[in-house]
C-alpha cells in the first residue's frame, strides 16, 4: 500500500544515462533501461543519493512549488532545524522565521521546540523500556524504509514516538483552527525539508490519521529567496534571538546532536547508509545489546548532509555544534517545561498509534521449490559473468544483473561480454546458411572460437 | 526431482581473519532472503551461522562451511581445522570462554556463542577431536513455520 509512492523521480528527457546514479544507490534500486535511469520502487528508500550523484540534474525530488500556498486560507512554514544549520550563529532562528513570513507564509513555526519535547519523550521511553535492545530512532524516514525492506526483524525495535514534524503540524492545526475560526484543512502546513525522504510521510503517510502536513518545500529552493529578504539585526535583538533557542531541539539536524544535552548517555550515532547497514547487520546478529539507543541518519553527518541542502555538510555540522556550545556555555535553555512534557508523555501524547510493518523484498519466487531453482540459475548466470560490475548492462553489479535475468527483467545478451558468444553463434548460423548455396561459403568456416577463461560450454 | 529442490553452497573461513569475519553468515542471509524464507527464520539462521563463523575466526585455523537447503530445512555443516574443544559440555555452558584479553576488548568472549547457536537452531550437534578440529552441525526446520 505504501510501496507505490516515492518522493524521487527521473526526468527522462534530461537523463543521458551516465550511470552515476546506478553506482550511488545504496540499495541497488536503479537500472539503466534503453539509456535512461529507472527507479525500482520496491527497493528505493528515498535517500536522495542519486539526486546528489546525477550530473544532469535529471533526478529530482517531488517537492512542492511555492504556488501551493495559495490553496490555503492560512499557511504556516515548519522548517527543519537543518535550515538553521545553513546559517549557524550568524543568522539565528528568529531571523530566519521572520524571513519565511516575508516570503509569503502567514506564520513560521520553530520546530526545534517540538524536537526538544520529543527528545524528552524519548528519554522517558528509554527509562521505562524493558524489551530487546538497542532501540532504534525513527527520525530518518530512509532508515525506516531500509529496516522495513532489508531488516524486517528489527521493526519492533523502533522507538514508537512520533516524529516531531507530525506532532508540530497537528498542534499548529488544532491551535490555529481555534484561534482563527478556520477548518483544519484550510490551514496549510509546509515542511521545509533537507531531503526527499522526509516527504514520503507527507505525500503518502504510513498511517492515515497521522498525516497532518500539507506539503514540503526543499531548503535548496527556498534558500536564495530567503537570503534576499533577511533583515539585519542589532545586538539587542540578536541576544533575544539567542535566548529563545531550544537547545534540546536545535541539534536534531546533526548526527550526535539529538541527545547531546540530554541524560541519554548510552547512545550510538551512525550516519551514512553504508555504515548504517554494517551497524544493522551487527544488531541482527545480537550485538549492541548493551547499547540503549541507536540514532541512524541516512545522510553523512545527519540531516545537514541531505540532498536538498545548500551548505557543505561538514560546515553546517560545525555551525550547529558551535551554536550548541554557545548555548551550553551561556546556560540558555529556552525549551518547554519538562514537567509539562512528562505529563503529556503520561497521556501518550507522543506515542505512535500504529506499529511499523515490515515490507521485505520479494523473493525470487513465491514457491520455495521454484525459488531454489531460480537461485541456482542466478548463481549459474553469475558464474558466467565477468564480475567486474561495469554497469553497461544497466544493472549496478553482475550479481544484480544475474537476478534481473532470472526475474525476466533483463536478457543475458544485455551483457556485452556475451556479445562475442552471440556473434559466434550468428556467424555459425550464417555460414551454415551460406553452405546451403553450394561452394560459396565453403572456405568460410567460423574462425577460432574466442572462449573466455572459465567459461563452460 | 528432489535434487532440483536442493540448494547447496560451500564457503571457506580463514582463522584469525577478523577483517572478513561475518561475511559467510551475511552471504547465507542473502541466499535465504532470495528464497523468501520467513525473516524470523533468516535471523535465527544468520545468528547461528555467525556465532559458528566467529568461533573459527577466533579459535581455529580454517574451516569449510556447507550450506544445504531444501523445503524441509536448512543445514549448515561447518568443519574446522584447529585445536578442537577439550570439554564440549563445559564449552556449551553460558559464560564459559577461553577468549584472550584482546578478543574481549573487541567485544567477544562472553561465552554466549555456543548457547546462542543452541537457542536459535532446531538441532545443534558439536563434535571435536583434540588437535584436529571441530565440527558443527546446525539444522533449522522449514517444514513447520512456528518454533516454540
Ligand atoms: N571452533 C572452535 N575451536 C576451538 N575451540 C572452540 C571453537 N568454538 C568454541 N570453542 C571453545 O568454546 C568456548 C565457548 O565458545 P562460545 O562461542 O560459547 O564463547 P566465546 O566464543 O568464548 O564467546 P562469545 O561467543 O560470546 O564471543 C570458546 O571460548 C572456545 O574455548
Ligand atoms: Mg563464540
Amino acid at each position: 500500500m505504501n510501496q507505490s509512492f516515492h518522493s524521487i523521480k527521473v526526468e527522462t528527457e534530461k537523463c543521458d544515462g551516465r550511470m552515476k546514479c546506478l553506482r550511488s544507490c545504496p540499495t541497488q534500486a536503479i537500472r539503466i533501461r534503453k539509456g535512461k535511469a529507472v527507479i525500482l520502487g520496491e527497493k528505493c528508500i528515498d535517500c536522495g543519493e542519486c539526486i546528489t550523484a546525477c550530473p544532469s540534474g535529471a533526478i529530482v525530488a517531488l517537492t512542492d512549488p511555492f504556488g501551493e500556498l495559495s490553496k490555503f486560507k492560512h499557511t504556516v512554514a515548519i522548517p527543519s532545524p537543518t535550515l538553521y544549520a545553513q546559517f549557524g550563529r550568524s543568522i539565528l532562528p528568529n531571523r530566519i522565521l521572520a524571513g519565511l513570513k516575508k516570503l509569503g507564509f502567514d506564520d513560521a513555526f520553530d520546530l526545534a521546540f517540538t524536537c526538544g519535547d520529543t527528545s524528552l519523550a524519548i528519554e522517558h521511553f528509554l527509562d521505562e523500556y524493558q524489551g530487546p535492545k538497542p532501540l532504534i530512532a525513527n527520525t530518518c524516514p530512509s532508515v525506516v524504509s531500509l529496516i522495513q525492506v532489508m531488516y524486517p526483524q528489527l521493526v519492533d525495535q523502533f522507538i514508537p514516538i512520533q516524529p516531531p514534524k507530525r506532532l508540530a503540524s497537528k498542534e499548529i492545526k488544532e491551535r490555529k483552527s481555534e484561534e482563527l475560526g478556520l477548518k483544519p484543512e484550510e490551514i496549510g502546513t509546509f515542511y521545509i525539508t533537507p531531503c526527499p525522504a522526509k516527504m514520503i510521510a507527507i505525500k503518502q503517510p504510513l498511517f492515515e490519521e497521522e498525516c497532518y502536513l500539507d506539503g514540503a518545500i526543499s531548503i535548496s529552493d527556498i534558500y536564495g529567496p530567503l537570503l534576499s529578504v533577511l533583515e539585519s539585526e542589532d545586538q539587542d535583538s540578536y541576544r533575544k534571538s539567542l535566548e529563545s533557542i531550544c537547545v534540546l531541539g536545535i541539534g536534531w539536524a546533526v548526527a550526535g546532536g539529538m541527545h547531546r544535552t540530554q541524560e541519554m548517555k548510552n547512545v550510538v550515532d551512525v550516519s551514512g547508509i553504508a555504515e548504517i547497514i554494517k551497524t544493522f547487520d551487527d544488531i541482527e546478529r545480537g550485538k549492541l545489546q548493551d547499547i540503549d539507543l541507536v540514532v541512524p541518519y541516512s545522510c553523512p553527518q545527519g540531516c545537514v548532509g541531505g540532498s536538498l541542502t545548500v551548505e557543505n555538510r561538514y560546515i553546517s555540522h560545525n555551525k550547529i555544534m558551535r551554536l550548541l556550545e554557545t548555548l551550553e556555555q551561556e546556560n540558555i535553555e529556552a525549551c518547554r517545561d519538562r514537567r509539562e512534557i512528562r505529563e503529556r508523555y503520561g497521556q501518550k501524547y507522543f506515542h505512535m498509534k500504529q506499529k511499523y510493518e515490515p515490507r521485505p523484498i520479494q523473493a525470487l519466487d513465491e514457491d520455495l521449490g521454484r525459488a531454489i531453482k531460480k537461485r541456482k540459475q542466478k548463481e549459474k548466470i553469475y558464474d558466467s559473468l565477468p564480475r567486474i560490475d561495469c554497469g553497461i548492462c544497466g544493472a549496478p553489479t553482475c550479481l544484480a544483473f544475474a537476478e534481473d535475468v532470472v526475474k525476466g527483467e533483463a536478457q543475458s545478451s544485455d551483457c556485452i561480454f556475451n556479445v562475442p558468444k552471440k556473434f559466434q553463434q550468428l556467424t555459425g548460423e550464417l555460414s551454415r546458411l551460406l553452405d546451403g548455396f553450394g561452394s560459396f561459403g565453403k572456405d568460410r568456416e567460423p574462425q577460432s572460437t574466442h572462449q573466455k577463461k572459465g567459461q563452460k560450454s | 526431482m528432489a535434487s532440483r529442490q536442493n540448494l547447496s553452497h560451500a564457503f571457506e573461513i580463514q582463522g584469525g581473519d577478523f577483517g572478513k569475519a561475518g561475511c559467510v553468515s551475511l552471504e547465507i542471509k542473502e541466499i535465504l532472503r532470495d528464497l523468501g524464507i520467513d525473516p524470523a527464520i533468516v535471523r535465527r539462521t544468520a545468528i547461528a551461522a555467525y556465532e559458528a563463523e566467529m568461533n573459527v575466526v577466533m579459535y581455529a585455523d580454517s574451516a569449510t562451511v556447507m550450506l544445504r537447503l531444501n523445503p524441509q530445512g536448512i543445514k549448515i555443516a561447518l568443519d574446522d581445522k584447529g585445536p578442537g574443544i577439550h570439554d564440549i559440555e563445559l564449552a556449551m555452558q553460558e559464560g564459559y570462554s577461553t577468549a584472550t584479553d584482546q578478543m574481549r576488548e573487541m567485544g567477544f568472549g562472553a561465552g554466549m556463542g555456543l548457547p546462542n547457536i543452541k537457542r536459535n537452531a532446531d538441532l545443534f550437534e558439536l563434535k571435536s577431536t583434540i588437535g584436529k578440529g571441530t565440527s558443527y552441525k546446525i539444522f533449522i526446520d522449514l517444514g513447520s513455520e512456528e518454533k516454540t
